[in-house]
């Protein structure tokens, strides 16, 4: 079965350049597992040492959150496309918090 | 360096003045050449932090699903965000380099002054990955009016 996984432009370095890549698996885990074996340089972008999704990265199927579904076991269909999005946020906290 | 249209860089520091006493965010779509980013297009996002939206801004990652998406139809790509710092200098905090996880995107940061946008700054992020993550300024090219020196950052 194949479907989409979308790469965020940072980690574009990592998939030769490629924003798009098609995987295959009836799963985000296995999905993922597809893109690695693809990928395998992007494992350590994604995941911590002890195999955990990092906590700024991102993973949805088509526009839901994989994390409010059944994170990784969460099942996927043909045509689906797996997003990968790190997070973006900041502030500016206290005046001694600058560079 | 960033470059981008005097209306667009006009209107992301605008979006910082509306949203005033609060944070404003938004994204960057773009293409990447020659280690340049060259900005087509500006996208407001909201800011979901309203547990303290005066000195914090999140993107929510839906929102960035879609604008990724966006991106994608133009056959752009998404070069960085722009978020303002309600008084406070136009400068990368502490804060913002460890939520920064978008390698060689630009990140731009208008300070707000009693609601008047005033500096307007520049950072690219550089590095291979977390733990050498870094910002860099860059400098703003106003494409469409470069002979107006009175506006650059």
């Amino acid at each position: 079965m194949s479907l989409k996984v979308s790469i965020p432009t940072p980690l574009r370095r990592y998939t030769d350049g490629n924003g798009v890549i098609e995987v295959s698996g009836g799963s985000v885990s296995s999905a993922m597992d597809s893109l690695l074996q693809q990928y395998p340089s992007l494992k350590k972008q994604l995941y911590t040492d002890d195999g955990r999704l990092r906590s700024f990265v991102n993973v949805y199927v088509n526009d839901e959150d994989i994390r409010y579904l059944q994170r990784a076991d969460t099942t996927v269909q043909a045509g689906d496309t797996i997003s990968i999005v790190p997070s973006i946020a900041g502030g500016t906290g206290a005046i001694s918090d600058f560079n | 360096m960033l470059i981008i249209k005097k209306a667009q860089y006009e209107s992301l520091r605008r979006h910082g003045e509306e949203t005033y006493p609060h944070e404003c965010c938004g994204a960057l779509l773009g293409l990447f050449k020659d280690g340049h980013r060259t900005v087509e297009d500006v996208v407001r996002c909201g800011n979901t932090r309203d547990d303290r939206p005066q000195d914090r801004y999140n993107i929510d990652p839906k929102e960035l699903v879609a604008i990724q998406r966006r991106a994608s139809q133009q056959g752009l790509d998404i070069v960085g965000f722009y978020h303002s710092h309600p008084d406070h200098p136009a400068q990368w905090s502490q804060t913002d380099l460890a939520e920064a996880h978008w390698l060689d995107c630009s990140y731009v940061i208008t300070a707000v002054e009693k609601g008047s946008a005033s500096r307007t700054n520049s950072f690219v992020l550089l590095g291979t990955g977390e733990d050498d993550k870094h910002f860099e300024p860059e400098e703003i090219n106003l494409a469409a009016v470069v002979e107006d020196q009175s506006i650059c950052h």
